[in-house]
Protein backbone atom coordinates (compact mmCIF):
# COMPACT_ATOMS: atom_id res chain seq x y z
CA UNK A 1 0.00 0.00 0.00
CA UNK A 2 2.91 2.51 0.87
CA UNK A 3 4.48 1.24 -2.28
CA UNK A 4 1.16 2.19 -4.24
CA UNK A 5 1.02 5.48 -2.15
CA UNK A 6 4.72 6.44 -3.14
CA UNK A 7 4.28 5.34 -6.69
CA UNK A 8 1.02 7.38 -7.17
CA UNK A 9 2.80 10.29 -5.63
CA UNK A 10 6.06 10.09 -7.53
CA UNK A 11 4.12 10.20 -10.40
CA UNK A 12 1.77 12.80 -9.10
CA UNK A 13 5.01 15.22 -9.01
CA UNK A 14 6.09 14.38 -12.66
CA UNK A 15 3.49 14.85 -13.94
CA UNK A 16 1.68 17.98 -12.07
CA UNK A 17 4.05 20.67 -13.92
CA UNK A 18 2.20 22.17 -17.05
CA UNK A 19 4.85 21.59 -20.09
CA UNK A 20 6.28 24.68 -21.05
CA UNK A 21 4.18 24.15 -24.03
CA UNK A 22 0.65 23.59 -22.79
CA UNK A 23 -1.43 26.59 -21.57
CA UNK A 24 -4.51 26.66 -19.37
CA UNK A 25 -8.09 27.73 -20.57
CA UNK A 26 -8.86 31.61 -19.68
CA UNK A 27 -9.32 32.71 -16.04
CA UNK A 28 -7.91 29.03 -14.55
CA UNK A 29 -6.51 28.84 -11.62
CA UNK A 30 -2.76 29.13 -10.65
CA UNK A 31 -0.76 25.72 -10.97
CA UNK A 32 -1.56 23.33 -7.54
CA UNK A 33 -4.99 25.08 -7.20
CA UNK A 34 -6.40 24.04 -10.85
CA UNK A 35 -4.97 20.43 -9.73
CA UNK A 36 -7.16 20.53 -6.79
CA UNK A 37 -10.00 22.26 -8.46
CA UNK A 38 -10.57 20.62 -11.70
CA UNK A 39 -12.48 17.31 -12.23
CA UNK A 40 -11.62 16.91 -15.72
CA UNK A 41 -14.71 16.60 -16.67
CA UNK A 42 -14.17 18.05 -20.32
CA UNK A 43 -17.29 20.81 -19.95
CA UNK A 44 -14.91 23.52 -21.25
CA UNK A 45 -13.26 21.20 -24.30
CA UNK A 46 -17.26 21.01 -25.12
CA UNK A 47 -17.95 24.70 -24.66
CA UNK A 48 -14.97 25.93 -26.76
CA UNK A 49 -16.12 26.71 -30.13
CA UNK A 50 -13.05 27.06 -31.91
CA UNK A 51 -11.30 23.14 -30.46
CA UNK A 52 -8.75 25.13 -28.82
CA UNK A 53 -8.88 23.02 -25.73
CA UNK A 54 -7.93 19.28 -25.39
CA UNK A 55 -7.29 16.90 -22.39
CA UNK A 56 -4.25 15.62 -21.54
CA UNK A 57 -4.11 11.86 -21.85
CA UNK A 58 -2.09 9.39 -19.79
CA UNK A 59 1.52 9.94 -19.60
CA UNK A 60 1.36 13.57 -21.62
CA UNK A 61 3.63 16.19 -19.94
CA UNK A 62 0.31 17.59 -18.91
CA UNK A 63 -1.66 15.98 -15.85
CA UNK A 64 -3.84 13.78 -16.51
CA UNK A 65 -7.64 14.71 -18.18
CA UNK A 66 -6.76 18.37 -17.50
CA UNK A 67 -7.39 20.58 -19.73
CA UNK A 68 -4.60 22.31 -22.65
CA UNK A 69 -4.05 24.27 -25.35
CA UNK A 70 -1.35 24.61 -27.39
CA UNK A 71 -0.83 27.96 -29.23
CA UNK A 72 0.74 27.34 -32.30
CA UNK A 73 -1.82 24.64 -33.43
CA UNK A 74 -4.77 25.89 -31.98
CA UNK A 75 -4.48 29.42 -30.20
CA UNK A 76 -8.16 31.06 -27.67
CA UNK A 77 -9.62 33.02 -29.91
CA UNK A 78 -10.73 35.39 -27.15
CA UNK A 79 -14.84 34.44 -27.17
CA UNK A 80 -16.88 37.52 -25.73
CA UNK A 81 -18.91 35.48 -23.49
CA UNK A 82 -15.31 32.98 -22.64
CA UNK A 83 -17.86 29.67 -23.06
CA UNK A 84 -15.39 27.50 -21.58
CA UNK A 85 -15.52 29.42 -18.37
CA UNK A 86 -19.39 29.58 -18.21
CA UNK A 87 -19.10 25.82 -18.62
CA UNK A 88 -16.63 24.70 -15.76
CA UNK A 89 -18.85 23.32 -12.89
CA UNK A 90 -16.16 23.42 -9.91
CA UNK A 91 -14.44 26.81 -10.33
CA UNK A 92 -11.43 25.33 -11.99
CA UNK A 93 -12.05 28.36 -14.22
CA UNK A 94 -12.38 30.84 -11.97
CA UNK A 95 -15.95 32.57 -12.66
CA UNK A 96 -13.88 36.32 -11.16
CA UNK A 97 -12.55 36.63 -14.65
CA UNK A 98 -14.61 39.42 -15.81
CA UNK A 99 -13.19 40.15 -19.17
CA UNK A 100 -11.25 37.87 -21.27
CA UNK A 101 -9.48 40.64 -21.84
CA UNK A 102 -7.62 40.35 -18.18
CA UNK A 103 -6.99 36.81 -18.87
CA UNK A 104 -3.32 35.70 -18.56
CA UNK A 105 -3.27 32.24 -19.90
CA UNK A 106 0.27 33.04 -20.78
CA UNK A 107 2.94 35.73 -21.76
CA UNK A 108 4.07 35.74 -25.47
CA UNK A 109 8.01 35.77 -25.30
CA UNK A 110 9.45 36.99 -28.84
CA UNK A 111 12.26 34.59 -27.85
CA UNK A 112 14.12 34.24 -31.18
CA UNK A 113 15.70 37.09 -31.88
CA UNK A 114 18.07 36.14 -34.37
CA UNK A 115 15.38 34.60 -36.87
CA UNK A 116 12.78 37.36 -35.86
CA UNK A 117 12.43 38.71 -39.43
CA UNK A 118 11.75 42.19 -38.17
CA UNK A 119 14.33 41.93 -35.95
CA UNK A 120 17.17 41.67 -39.04
CA UNK A 121 15.13 45.58 -39.95
CA UNK A 122 12.09 43.31 -42.08
CA UNK A 123 8.71 44.68 -41.95
CA UNK A 124 6.84 41.21 -41.05
CA UNK A 125 5.08 42.32 -37.92
CA UNK A 126 2.54 39.32 -38.06
CA UNK A 127 2.45 39.19 -34.74
CA UNK A 128 1.43 42.74 -34.39
CA UNK A 129 -1.07 42.44 -36.47
CA UNK A 130 -3.00 39.56 -35.09
CA UNK A 131 -2.87 40.39 -31.77
CA UNK A 132 -6.42 40.69 -30.75
CA UNK A 133 -4.93 43.32 -28.34
CA UNK A 134 -3.43 45.54 -30.89
CA UNK A 135 -0.84 47.91 -30.13
CA UNK A 136 -1.43 47.49 -26.16
CA UNK A 137 -0.22 43.78 -25.87
CA UNK A 138 2.58 44.06 -28.47
CA UNK A 139 4.27 47.43 -29.87
CA UNK A 140 6.37 48.20 -32.63
CA UNK A 141 9.23 49.92 -31.03
CA UNK A 142 11.41 51.62 -33.37
CA UNK A 143 15.40 51.29 -33.46
CA UNK A 144 17.89 52.00 -35.34
CA UNK A 145 19.27 49.60 -37.75
CA UNK A 146 22.72 49.39 -36.77
CA UNK A 147 23.16 46.85 -40.26
CA UNK A 148 22.11 49.15 -42.66
CA UNK A 149 23.53 52.31 -41.00
CA UNK A 150 19.98 54.40 -41.48
CA UNK A 151 17.07 52.03 -41.84
CA UNK A 152 14.42 51.81 -39.16
CA UNK A 153 13.85 48.37 -36.83
CA UNK A 154 10.45 47.74 -35.84
CA UNK A 155 10.91 45.60 -32.64
CA UNK A 156 7.43 43.47 -31.58
CA UNK A 157 7.51 44.10 -27.72
CA UNK A 158 5.23 42.48 -25.56
CA UNK A 159 3.56 44.39 -22.52
CA UNK A 160 2.72 41.83 -19.58
CA UNK A 161 -0.33 43.85 -18.57
CA UNK A 162 -2.02 43.92 -21.78
CA UNK A 163 -1.04 39.89 -22.98
CA UNK A 164 -3.91 37.77 -22.50
CA UNK A 165 -1.64 34.63 -23.49
CA UNK A 166 -4.31 33.79 -26.16
CA UNK A 167 -1.38 32.45 -28.95
CA UNK A 168 -2.88 34.39 -32.03
CA UNK A 169 1.23 35.62 -32.30
CA UNK A 170 2.89 32.34 -31.81
CA UNK A 171 0.41 30.51 -34.19
CA UNK A 172 1.09 33.53 -36.55
CA UNK A 173 4.33 33.87 -37.09
CA UNK A 174 5.50 33.14 -40.54
CA UNK A 175 8.95 30.86 -39.62
CA UNK A 176 9.29 27.67 -40.07
CA UNK A 177 9.42 27.45 -35.94
CA UNK A 178 7.83 30.44 -34.54
CA UNK A 179 10.37 33.18 -32.93
CA UNK A 180 7.42 34.26 -30.53
CA UNK A 181 6.74 31.65 -28.20
CA UNK A 182 3.46 31.89 -25.65
CA UNK A 183 4.87 30.56 -22.31
CA UNK A 184 2.85 29.66 -19.14
CA UNK A 185 3.73 32.52 -16.89
CA UNK A 186 5.74 31.05 -13.98
CA UNK A 187 8.33 30.49 -16.90
CA UNK A 188 8.08 33.93 -18.46
CA UNK A 189 7.95 36.18 -15.98
CA UNK A 190 11.31 37.09 -13.56
CA UNK A 191 10.79 38.32 -10.02
CA UNK A 192 12.07 41.77 -8.70
CA UNK A 193 14.30 40.94 -5.49
CA UNK A 194 11.78 41.74 -2.63
CA UNK A 195 13.50 44.87 -1.19
CA UNK A 196 14.32 46.14 -4.70
CA UNK A 197 13.20 49.57 -5.02
CA UNK A 198 13.33 51.59 -8.50
CA UNK A 199 14.60 55.15 -7.50
CA UNK A 200 12.91 57.02 -9.58
CA UNK A 201 9.19 55.40 -8.96
CA UNK A 202 9.71 56.02 -4.89
CA UNK A 203 11.16 59.37 -5.60
CA UNK A 204 7.85 60.08 -7.94
CA UNK A 205 6.03 58.80 -5.23
CA UNK A 206 7.22 60.94 -2.28
CA UNK A 207 7.27 63.79 -5.15
CA UNK A 208 11.17 64.61 -3.76
CA UNK A 209 14.27 62.56 -3.61
CA UNK A 210 14.15 60.80 -0.62
CA UNK A 211 17.50 61.38 0.28
CA UNK A 212 17.56 65.14 -0.57
CA UNK A 213 19.64 66.57 -3.08
CA UNK A 214 22.73 67.27 -1.22
CA UNK A 215 24.52 63.75 -1.66
CA UNK A 216 27.12 64.20 -4.15
CA UNK A 217 28.79 61.14 -5.84
CA UNK A 218 31.76 60.44 -7.38
CA UNK A 219 31.55 60.37 -11.08
CA UNK A 220 33.53 57.60 -12.48
CA UNK A 221 35.65 58.32 -15.72
CA UNK A 222 37.25 56.10 -18.29
CA UNK A 223 40.61 57.41 -17.21
CA UNK A 224 40.14 56.55 -14.03
CA UNK A 225 39.60 59.48 -12.43
CA UNK A 226 37.14 60.67 -10.46
CA UNK A 227 35.25 64.35 -11.45
CA UNK B 1 -23.11 -34.19 -16.10
CA UNK B 2 -22.87 -30.21 -14.57
CA UNK B 3 -24.42 -28.31 -16.98
CA UNK B 4 -22.69 -24.90 -17.79
CA UNK B 5 -23.37 -22.03 -15.40
CA UNK B 6 -27.07 -20.56 -16.44
CA UNK B 7 -27.69 -23.12 -18.75
CA UNK B 8 -30.65 -24.79 -16.67
CA UNK B 9 -31.96 -21.10 -16.17
CA UNK B 10 -31.97 -20.82 -20.07
CA UNK B 11 -33.76 -24.12 -20.16
CA UNK B 12 -36.54 -23.58 -17.51
CA UNK B 13 -36.84 -19.55 -18.00
CA UNK B 14 -35.64 -19.23 -21.43
CA UNK B 15 -33.10 -17.28 -22.82
CA UNK B 16 -34.61 -14.00 -22.34
CA UNK B 17 -35.39 -14.48 -18.70
CA UNK B 18 -31.94 -16.04 -17.74
CA UNK B 19 -30.09 -12.81 -19.35
CA UNK B 20 -32.82 -10.12 -18.81
CA UNK B 21 -30.42 -8.13 -16.07
CA UNK B 22 -27.49 -8.61 -18.06
CA UNK B 23 -28.76 -7.71 -21.32
CA UNK B 24 -30.46 -4.76 -19.48
CA UNK B 25 -27.33 -3.84 -17.99
CA UNK B 26 -25.21 -4.04 -21.27
CA UNK B 27 -27.95 -1.89 -22.84
CA UNK B 28 -27.54 1.31 -19.72
CA UNK B 29 -23.97 1.15 -20.39
CA UNK B 30 -23.74 1.14 -24.04
CA UNK B 31 -26.97 3.97 -23.81
CA UNK B 32 -25.11 5.68 -20.94
CA UNK B 33 -21.85 5.87 -22.89
CA UNK B 34 -23.54 6.55 -26.49
CA UNK B 35 -25.50 9.84 -24.91
CA UNK B 36 -22.11 11.39 -23.73
CA UNK B 37 -20.20 10.34 -27.32
CA UNK B 38 -23.03 11.46 -29.28
CA UNK B 39 -22.11 15.29 -28.97
CA UNK B 40 -18.72 15.06 -30.24
CA UNK B 41 -19.59 12.29 -32.42
CA UNK B 42 -22.37 13.37 -34.26
CA UNK B 43 -23.40 17.21 -32.57
CA UNK B 44 -26.33 15.95 -30.60
CA UNK B 45 -26.21 17.11 -27.39
CA UNK B 46 -28.25 15.47 -24.52
CA UNK B 47 -25.60 15.45 -22.22
CA UNK B 48 -22.07 16.67 -21.98
CA UNK B 49 -18.60 15.87 -20.28
CA UNK B 50 -18.19 12.89 -18.77
CA UNK B 51 -19.31 10.98 -16.07
CA UNK B 52 -16.48 12.91 -13.32
CA UNK B 53 -19.11 16.20 -13.87
CA UNK B 54 -21.92 16.60 -17.01
CA UNK B 55 -24.20 18.74 -17.82
CA UNK B 56 -27.94 16.91 -18.86
CA UNK B 57 -30.22 18.94 -21.61
CA UNK B 58 -28.46 21.93 -20.64
CA UNK B 59 -29.61 22.12 -17.34
CA UNK B 60 -29.69 19.35 -14.84
CA UNK B 61 -25.84 19.38 -13.54
CA UNK B 62 -24.47 16.02 -12.06
CA UNK B 63 -20.94 15.66 -10.70
CA UNK B 64 -19.27 12.61 -9.16
CA UNK B 65 -19.15 13.42 -5.89
CA UNK B 66 -15.64 10.75 -5.20
CA UNK B 67 -13.99 13.30 -7.24
CA UNK B 68 -15.24 16.08 -5.90
CA UNK B 69 -14.73 15.23 -2.31
CA UNK B 70 -10.64 14.20 -3.79
CA UNK B 71 -11.02 18.17 -4.83
CA UNK B 72 -12.13 19.17 -1.37
CA UNK B 73 -9.81 17.63 0.63
CA UNK B 74 -6.98 18.99 -1.40
CA UNK B 75 -8.61 22.69 -0.79
CA UNK B 76 -10.63 23.75 -2.91
CA UNK B 77 -14.48 24.35 -2.52
CA UNK B 78 -16.31 23.23 -5.52
CA UNK B 79 -18.89 25.79 -7.61
CA UNK B 80 -22.32 25.64 -6.71
CA UNK B 81 -23.25 23.83 -10.06
CA UNK B 82 -20.83 20.88 -8.76
CA UNK B 83 -22.07 20.37 -5.41
CA UNK B 84 -26.03 20.35 -6.78
CA UNK B 85 -24.59 17.86 -8.96
CA UNK B 86 -23.07 15.62 -6.59
CA UNK B 87 -26.03 16.08 -4.21
CA UNK B 88 -27.66 14.69 -7.60
CA UNK B 89 -25.72 11.53 -7.92
CA UNK B 90 -25.60 11.10 -4.10
CA UNK B 91 -29.25 10.95 -4.09
CA UNK B 92 -29.94 8.27 -7.13
CA UNK B 93 -27.28 6.03 -6.03
CA UNK B 94 -28.16 6.22 -1.88
CA UNK B 95 -31.64 5.12 -2.91
CA UNK B 96 -30.75 2.46 -5.94
CA UNK B 97 -27.77 1.20 -4.37
CA UNK B 98 -24.39 2.90 -4.49
CA UNK B 99 -22.87 -0.16 -6.77
CA UNK B 100 -25.50 0.12 -9.00
CA UNK B 101 -22.49 2.60 -10.54
CA UNK B 102 -20.12 -0.25 -11.06
CA UNK B 103 -23.00 -2.55 -12.66
CA UNK B 104 -25.24 -0.66 -15.01
CA UNK B 105 -22.95 2.87 -15.43
CA UNK B 106 -18.88 2.00 -15.26
CA UNK B 107 -17.21 1.27 -18.32
CA UNK B 108 -14.64 -0.37 -16.94
CA UNK B 109 -16.80 -3.16 -15.87
CA UNK B 110 -17.60 -4.15 -19.29
CA UNK B 111 -13.69 -5.40 -19.26
CA UNK B 112 -13.66 -6.79 -16.13
CA UNK B 113 -16.86 -9.10 -16.82
CA UNK B 114 -15.15 -9.75 -19.83
CA UNK B 115 -12.38 -11.08 -18.38
CA UNK B 116 -14.59 -13.12 -15.63
CA UNK B 117 -16.61 -14.74 -18.87
CA UNK B 118 -13.62 -15.71 -20.87
CA UNK B 119 -11.94 -17.39 -17.45
CA UNK B 120 -14.83 -19.46 -17.17
CA UNK B 121 -14.76 -19.92 -20.79
CA UNK B 122 -11.29 -21.45 -20.86
CA UNK B 123 -11.45 -23.04 -17.37
CA UNK B 124 -9.02 -20.77 -15.74
CA UNK B 125 -8.78 -21.30 -12.29
CA UNK B 126 -5.86 -20.33 -11.29
CA UNK B 127 -5.97 -17.34 -9.25
CA UNK B 128 -3.60 -14.70 -6.56
CA UNK B 129 -5.24 -14.31 -3.53
CA UNK B 130 -5.83 -10.79 -2.64
CA UNK B 131 -7.57 -9.32 0.36
CA UNK B 132 -10.51 -7.17 -0.96
CA UNK B 133 -10.01 -4.99 1.22
CA UNK B 134 -7.55 -3.26 -0.55
CA UNK B 135 -9.61 -0.76 -2.13
CA UNK B 136 -10.93 0.09 1.19
CA UNK B 137 -6.81 1.26 1.94
CA UNK B 138 -6.79 2.63 -1.83
CA UNK B 139 -10.19 4.56 -0.98
CA UNK B 140 -8.46 5.81 2.23
CA UNK B 141 -4.70 6.98 0.45
CA UNK B 142 -7.27 8.53 -2.42
CA UNK B 143 -8.78 10.66 0.22
CA UNK B 144 -5.45 11.45 2.44
CA UNK B 145 -2.74 12.41 -0.58
CA UNK B 146 -4.85 15.37 -1.54
CA UNK B 147 -4.19 16.39 1.90
CA UNK B 148 -0.62 16.28 1.61
CA UNK B 149 -0.55 16.84 -1.95
CA UNK B 150 -3.04 19.53 -2.78
CA UNK B 151 -4.25 18.01 -5.98
CA UNK B 152 -7.14 15.51 -6.72
CA UNK B 153 -4.42 12.80 -7.01
CA UNK B 154 -6.39 9.39 -7.99
CA UNK B 155 -7.64 10.79 -10.87
CA UNK B 156 -3.96 10.97 -12.45
CA UNK B 157 -4.50 6.94 -12.85
CA UNK B 158 -8.40 6.23 -12.26
CA UNK B 159 -8.99 3.78 -14.85
CA UNK B 160 -12.84 4.65 -14.39
CA UNK B 161 -13.16 8.05 -15.38
CA UNK B 162 -9.89 7.86 -17.82
CA UNK B 163 -11.74 5.21 -19.61
CA UNK B 164 -14.74 6.93 -19.82
CA UNK B 165 -13.16 10.47 -20.23
CA UNK B 166 -11.02 8.40 -23.42
CA UNK B 167 -13.98 7.15 -25.24
CA UNK B 168 -15.56 10.70 -25.34
CA UNK B 169 -12.29 12.75 -25.97
CA UNK B 170 -8.99 10.83 -26.40
CA UNK B 171 -7.61 8.22 -24.92
CA UNK B 172 -3.79 7.90 -26.28
CA UNK B 173 -1.79 5.79 -24.10
CA UNK B 174 -4.76 5.32 -21.69
CA UNK B 175 -5.36 2.33 -23.32
CA UNK B 176 -2.29 0.54 -21.81
CA UNK B 177 -3.76 1.05 -18.35
CA UNK B 178 -7.06 -0.70 -19.75
CA UNK B 179 -5.21 -3.37 -21.41
CA UNK B 180 -3.37 -4.13 -17.90
CA UNK B 181 -6.41 -3.85 -15.77
CA UNK B 182 -7.98 -6.94 -18.37
CA UNK B 183 -4.86 -8.87 -18.41
CA UNK B 184 -4.76 -8.53 -14.58
CA UNK B 185 -8.38 -9.93 -14.04
CA UNK B 186 -8.17 -12.83 -16.84
CA UNK B 187 -4.60 -14.11 -16.40
CA UNK B 188 -3.59 -12.86 -12.55
CA UNK B 189 -6.68 -12.32 -9.97
CA UNK B 190 -9.89 -13.33 -10.62
CA UNK B 191 -12.41 -10.21 -10.36
CA UNK B 192 -9.30 -8.67 -9.53
CA UNK B 193 -9.87 -5.20 -10.24
CA UNK B 194 -13.31 -4.59 -9.15
CA UNK B 195 -13.37 -6.95 -6.17
CA UNK B 196 -10.09 -5.77 -4.60
CA UNK B 197 -8.92 -2.96 -5.94
CA UNK B 198 -10.78 -0.36 -7.33
CA UNK B 199 -11.12 2.25 -5.12
CA UNK B 200 -13.95 4.22 -6.90
CA UNK B 201 -16.34 1.24 -6.39
CA UNK B 202 -15.21 0.95 -2.55
CA UNK B 203 -16.84 4.66 -2.31
CA UNK B 204 -19.97 3.73 -4.17
CA UNK B 205 -20.01 0.65 -1.78
CA UNK B 206 -19.60 3.01 0.99
CA UNK B 207 -22.40 5.28 -0.02
CA UNK B 208 -25.05 2.66 -0.90
CA UNK B 209 -24.73 0.80 2.38
CA UNK B 210 -28.29 1.36 3.06
CA UNK B 211 -29.75 1.96 0.04
CA UNK B 212 -33.52 1.17 -0.72
CA UNK B 213 -33.62 -1.20 -3.72
CA UNK B 214 -31.78 -4.50 -2.79
CA UNK B 215 -31.74 -7.96 -4.22
CA UNK B 216 -33.64 -10.86 -2.04
CA UNK B 217 -33.04 -14.21 -1.67
CA UNK B 218 -36.87 -14.50 -0.39
CA UNK B 219 -37.30 -18.18 -2.21
CA UNK B 220 -34.13 -19.64 -0.76
CA UNK B 221 -36.03 -22.54 0.37
CA UNK B 222 -36.35 -23.48 -3.11
CA UNK B 223 -32.35 -23.25 -3.70
CA UNK B 224 -30.92 -26.19 -4.65
CA UNK B 225 -27.79 -25.89 -4.53
CA UNK B 226 -26.35 -25.35 -8.18
CA UNK B 227 -23.90 -22.67 -7.31
CA UNK B 228 -24.68 -20.82 -10.50
CA UNK B 229 -25.14 -17.71 -8.59
CA UNK B 230 -21.94 -18.02 -6.98
CA UNK B 231 -19.48 -18.07 -10.37
CA UNK B 232 -21.58 -15.22 -11.93
CA UNK B 233 -21.48 -12.90 -8.40
CA UNK B 234 -19.16 -10.39 -8.89
CA UNK B 235 -18.66 -10.36 -5.36
CA UNK B 236 -19.81 -14.22 -4.35
CA UNK B 237 -18.86 -14.00 -0.57
CA UNK B 238 -21.99 -12.15 0.03
CA UNK B 239 -24.18 -14.95 -1.25
CA UNK B 240 -23.39 -17.54 1.67
CA UNK B 241 -25.28 -15.68 4.23
CA UNK B 242 -28.59 -15.05 3.16
CA UNK B 243 -29.06 -18.16 0.93
CA UNK B 244 -28.07 -20.52 3.69
CA UNK B 245 -28.10 -18.74 6.55
CA UNK B 246 -31.91 -19.12 7.59
CA UNK B 247 -31.32 -21.60 10.77
CA UNK B 248 -28.77 -18.68 11.85
CA UNK B 249 -31.63 -16.33 11.71
CA UNK B 250 -30.34 -14.26 8.83
CA UNK B 251 -32.36 -12.33 6.65
CA UNK B 252 -32.21 -13.77 3.18
CA UNK B 253 -31.69 -9.43 1.89
CA UNK B 254 -28.45 -9.13 0.55
CA UNK B 255 -27.77 -6.11 2.67
CA UNK B 256 -24.29 -4.65 1.70
CA UNK B 257 -22.81 -2.79 -0.03
CA UNK B 258 -20.68 -4.97 -1.44
CA UNK B 259 -23.48 -6.18 -3.91
CA UNK B 260 -23.54 -4.13 -6.92
CA UNK B 261 -27.15 -4.83 -7.63
CA UNK B 262 -26.27 -6.63 -11.35
CA UNK B 263 -29.12 -8.93 -10.91
CA UNK B 264 -27.25 -11.49 -12.62
CA UNK B 265 -27.90 -13.88 -9.65
CA UNK B 266 -31.68 -13.48 -10.31
CA UNK B 267 -30.68 -14.35 -14.18
CA UNK B 268 -28.77 -17.70 -13.73
CA UNK B 269 -31.20 -18.88 -11.22
CA UNK B 270 -33.48 -21.77 -12.43
CA UNK B 271 -35.64 -21.94 -9.29
CA UNK B 272 -36.16 -18.03 -8.84
CA UNK B 273 -35.10 -17.74 -5.56
CA UNK B 274 -33.77 -14.00 -6.29
CA UNK B 275 -35.64 -10.74 -6.50
CA UNK B 276 -35.40 -7.28 -6.11
CA UNK B 277 -37.07 -5.96 -3.32
CA UNK B 278 -37.87 -2.12 -1.76
CA UNK B 279 -35.68 -2.89 1.65
CA UNK B 280 -38.81 -1.40 3.61
CA UNK B 281 -41.50 -3.14 2.04
CA UNK B 282 -40.18 -6.48 1.46
S1 LIG C 1 -12.18 31.87 -24.68
FE1 LIG C 1 -13.22 30.89 -26.41
S2 LIG C 1 -11.58 30.19 -27.77
FE2 LIG C 1 -10.64 30.66 -25.81
S3 LIG C 1 -10.58 28.66 -24.79
FE3 LIG C 1 -12.44 29.73 -24.10
S4 LIG C 1 -14.03 29.02 -25.46
FE4 LIG C 1 -12.07 28.48 -26.44
S1 LIG D 1 -14.81 22.43 -17.17
FE1 LIG D 1 -13.61 22.99 -15.38
S2 LIG D 1 -13.52 21.10 -14.15
FE2 LIG D 1 -14.17 20.51 -16.21
S3 LIG D 1 -12.26 19.98 -17.28
FE3 LIG D 1 -12.67 22.15 -17.72
S4 LIG D 1 -11.52 23.25 -16.14
FE4 LIG D 1 -11.70 21.13 -15.45
S1 LIG E 1 5.50 37.20 -36.59
FE1 LIG E 1 7.39 36.17 -36.00
S2 LIG E 1 8.92 36.84 -37.49
FE2 LIG E 1 7.19 38.23 -37.69
S3 LIG E 1 7.70 39.94 -36.39
FE3 LIG E 1 6.48 38.54 -35.13
S4 LIG E 1 7.98 37.21 -34.12
FE4 LIG E 1 9.05 38.27 -35.81
S1 LIG F 1 -15.36 -1.62 -8.95
FE1 LIG F 1 -14.55 0.20 -10.00
S2 LIG F 1 -14.00 -0.45 -12.06
FE2 LIG F 1 -15.28 -2.05 -11.15
S3 LIG F 1 -17.32 -1.59 -11.86
FE3 LIG F 1 -17.09 -0.58 -9.86
S4 LIG F 1 -16.32 1.49 -10.29
FE4 LIG F 1 -16.08 0.28 -12.16
S1 LIG G 1 -25.70 -10.75 -5.17
FE1 LIG G 1 -26.66 -10.83 -7.18
S2 LIG G 1 -27.09 -8.70 -7.64
FE2 LIG G 1 -25.62 -8.68 -5.98
S3 LIG G 1 -23.65 -8.54 -6.98
FE3 LIG G 1 -24.06 -10.74 -6.67
S4 LIG G 1 -25.00 -11.41 -8.57
FE4 LIG G 1 -25.11 -9.15 -8.54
Amino acid sequence: MAVAGVGLAAYTAKSSGLDARALRPPGALNGIDFLSACVRCGLCVEACPYDTLKLATLFEPVTTGTPFFEARSVPCEMCEDIPCQTACPTGAISPDLASIDDAKMGLAVLIDQENCLNYQGLRCDICYQVCPVMDEAITLDIRRNERTGHHAMFIPTVHSDACTGCGKCEQACPLEKEAIKVLPLEIAKGELGHHYRWGWKEKEKAGESLIGEMLELPHGLPSGDTK
Amino acid sequence: MRLPVGARATQVNGFFNAHKYLILRRISQLTILMLFMLGPLAGVWIIKGNLSASLFLETIPMSDPFVLLQSFVAGHIPETTALIGAAIVTLVYFGLGGRVFCSWVCPVNVITDLAHWLRRKLKIRTSTKLSPNIRWYLLLLSLVMPLITGTIIWEQVNPVSLLHRGLIFTMGLGWFLVAAIFMFDFLLVERGWCGHICPMGAFYNALGKKSIVRVDASSRDKCDKCMDCFAVCPEPQILKGPLFGADKGQSSLIDTGDCTNCGRCIDVCSEKVFEIKNRFTR
